[in-house]
Order: C-alpha cells, then structure tokens, then sequence
C-alpha cells in the first residue's frame, strides 16, 4: 500500500468536512472493496476518512412502508435481522450470500452501493425495489443512482447515510454466483408491490446494473415463473468474460428471474 | 504515526503504527504473534482469520487503526492453560487438517459460527466455512470436526 493519512470520523458531518480538506480522500466503509484495491495499488488515496465509528449510520428501521437501513448496517447483521426477515426477507437471503462470513462481518450496505460493482449484489436490490439512496445532502432515486461501471450520481465527498427500501408485496432475489468469488454471474432481484413489478439484473450488464422492460411487463401481466421462462433476452451489450459469454449471461436472465419469482415471498 | 490501543488475547497492547499497517502484519511481525497466517493476502482463503470484537474477521484486510480500541482473539488465544479448546481438541481428532496452515483461521472461523450458531446442520456448516481455503483436506474431516465441536454426531461416523 500507498501511505496515506486515516481520521476516524466522529460524525457524518465531520467525514464530509475532511473529505471536502483534503482532496483524493476517500471514505472507508468496511474496507472489503477499498482495502484490497489499496493493496494492489490501485488506489492511492490522500487519506481515508474511516466511517466505522459513526453510530448513527447503523441499524435498521422498520415502518408499515418502508425499510431504512443505515449505510454502514453489515451484511452479517442484516442477514441475521429478525425484524428484517419478517418485513423483507429477500434482503436478508441477498446480504447472507455476499462473500463469505468474514467479508460479511466487515462489509456494509453502504459501501456495497457506493462503489457499484457491476457483480455486486445490493445494486440489485436497491433497483429492484425502486429505494432511495439518503446522502448528506439529499435523495437520490435508484433509478437515477446507478451510471454505469463502478459510477454513481455520488459526488465526490458525498456519503451515503442510509437506504431506503419501499415494503413490495412480495420480492426474491437468485443468484448464478462465481464458486470462487461468490460475486453474481448474474443475480437477478424481483419484486411485486400490487401492479408494479421490478426486474433488476447484477452480474451481466456490462454498464452495470439495469432493469428487463420485457420480463417486468410480462410479470405484470402475469406473476408467474412460466411469464418469463421463454422470453429470449437479447445478449447486445452484456458482459462477456472467462466465466460466461454474454449469450450465456443472456441465457441465465429469464431462468433466474422465473426462479425468483418461484421464491417470491 | 498513530497511537493504538487494543486488547489482544486479554492483555492491552499499545503502540504507534503507521495508518497503512494491516492488522495481520502487526500481529505477526510487531508483536510476534505467528500463529495468524497469511495465505493469499486477498481477502479469500481465511488463513489470517481472528476475532474482532467477537466476530470472524480477516485480518489481512483490516487496519490496526481501524481496530484502535477494540478487542482481538487470536489462535494463541484459544487454549487455556495449555488445554486444547474443544474445537482444537475436535479438529486434532477427526483429523480436519493435514499440512495445518489453515488451521488457525478455521478454528478461529468456528468459535464465531458457534457462538452464534450453536448446532449448525451439515449446509449451515459447508455454507458458514466458505471463507476459508483448505487445499489438502477436502474440507469433509474439517465438517466432521465443527460438527463434534458442536456436540453433534459428526459425518459418516
């Protein structure tokens, strides 16, 4: 690793004002993205503005609408949330296969969201059910967060407080996981809220997480594996790489999305 | 430099390190605590698996900094006055390991599982180790082990 600075932040206020003082700072969530790409040198950070000792950017809050999970809330511990399991399961069943236990015990929500990996799984989650992503600043609707490859409507010393998840009628999320890394070859995120239906894929865009029109008007229609089994998903613009070609990929969308809709609950 | 404190295997430790330090260089190489193993240095094969604040973590991608004021369980922390620690004692008899390099970070990884997960199932077990790498074994012995760690009659025996 590069050298660099740290500064535990006591507050979110106190890590914008240090991200805004120093330039090429960077907020350190879990560390489980950003420490590895420190390693390798592929980033050389001025300084890193740890959020790990900000109280009020954990937990989980749970209202008859909505579902708010603070930005740096771990994949372990929305895995495990009981209250969550009740009111959005989908999201549990998503944080509990990221990683692995440890990567889990670090990771957060936020930092997942922030750096959107194209393989990622909350992007998904967050495009799936149409939440709103709480800065410091302001709201930002999933549809307009997401911007590609690892780019987001995020500016540059703006942090994520919290998400904010709309309660679907129902929702699912199935993953085609890489046996290595456990990231998505294609994970594809379902949920219902009467009329609605929001289809989102991680793992095979090759600009990132996107929605299915197609397979979202078909489930509309009918909410049913068998709506979406035969739709043939055009490989045009999907991520080829060692794992799977951008047919494969293709090929994996509808199968999942009608094995998502089977597990909707 | 930064001032740290921690407490590691029970005893405060305080030193000054620079930010970039990795936990798992402080342990072995300023504190000579060797038993912490590094293995890929990427995030993947768990061998530099401790404790912090009670959960698994890796500790190769961790800073000291980040782990200022909390509390670190290492593999030299586990036996008690020179007795095996049960989950030890069930990886020494069900013979879950070979060359022994991931053996730390494997029972480090199992203190936490059943802390919180007492009677794990055979996938909860396979699901729950997944981040930690075992190239001799097989992993089938060390499921064995976990299982009669936690009481419970250990595969095909």
């Amino acid at each position: 690793m590069y050298e660099f600075d740290y500064h535990r932040a006591a507050s979110l206020a106190d890590a914008v004002s240090q991200l805004k003082q120093v330039g090429d700072s960077k907020p350190l969530a879990g560390g489980m993205t950003l420490l590895p790409t420190c390693k390798m040198r592929l980033a050389r950070p001025a300084k890193l503005v740890d959020l790990g000792a900000i109280a009020a950017l954990k937990g989980i809050v749970i209202s008859d609408t909505h579902v708010t999970i603070g930005a740096m809330t771990r994949h372990a511990d929305v895995a495990a949330s009981r209250e969550l399991a009740a009111a959005l399961p989908a999201l549990c069943v998503l944080a509990g296969g990221i990683g692995d236990p440890q990567v889990r015990n670090r990771g957060t929500m936020g930092g997942s969201v922030a750096n959107n990996d194209p393989a990622a799984d909350y992007p998904s989650a967050c495009l799936g059910l149409g939440a709103t992503i709480v800065t410091d600043r302001r709201e930002i609707a999933a549809d307009d967060y997401f911007q590609g490859l690892f780019q987001t409507a995020l500016e540059e010393d703006e942090i994520i407080a919290a998400i904010r998840f709309p309660r679907p009628d129902c929702a699912a999320y199935v993953k085609f996981k890489n046996p290595a890394s456990r990231y998505a070859t294609v994970g594809v995120f379902v949920s219902r809220k009467g009329s609605d239906v929001r289809v989102a894929v991680t793992g095979a865009g090759s600009d990132g997480v996107f929605r299915v029109a197609e397979l979202e008007a078909a489930l509309a229609k009918t909410f049913a594996p068998d709506a979406v089994a035969s739709i043939k998903v055009p490989g045009d613009g999907l991520s080829s790489d060692m794992h799977g070609s951008a047919e494969y990929r293709a090929h994996l969308i509808p199968v999942l999305a009608a094995r998502a809709v089977e597990a909707c609950k | 430099m930064q001032s740290v404190t921690l407490t590691i295997n029970g005893q405060k430790v305080t030193a000054d390190v620079e930010p970039r330090m990795l936990l798992v260089k402080f342990l072995r190489e300023h504190l000579r605590m060797t038993g912490t193993h590094v293995g890929c240095d990427t995030t993947q094969c768990g061998a530099c698996t401790i404790l912090f604040n009670g959960d698994a973590v890796k500790s190769c991608t961790m800073l000291v900094v980040q782990a200022d004021g909390g509390t670190v369980t290492t593999i030299e922390g586990v036996a008690q006055d020179s007795k095996m620690h049960p989950v030890q004692e069930a990886f020494h008899i069900h013979h879950g390991l070979q060359c022994g390099f991931c053996t730390p970070g494997m029972v480090m990884r199992t203190l936490d599982l059943l802390a919180k997960n007492p009677k794990p199932s055979e996938e909860d077990i396979r699901h729950q180790m997944e981040g930690n790498l075992c190239r001799c074994t097989g992993y089938h012995n060390i499921v064995a082990a976990v299982q009669a760690a936690s009481g419970q009659t250990p595969v095909g025996h």
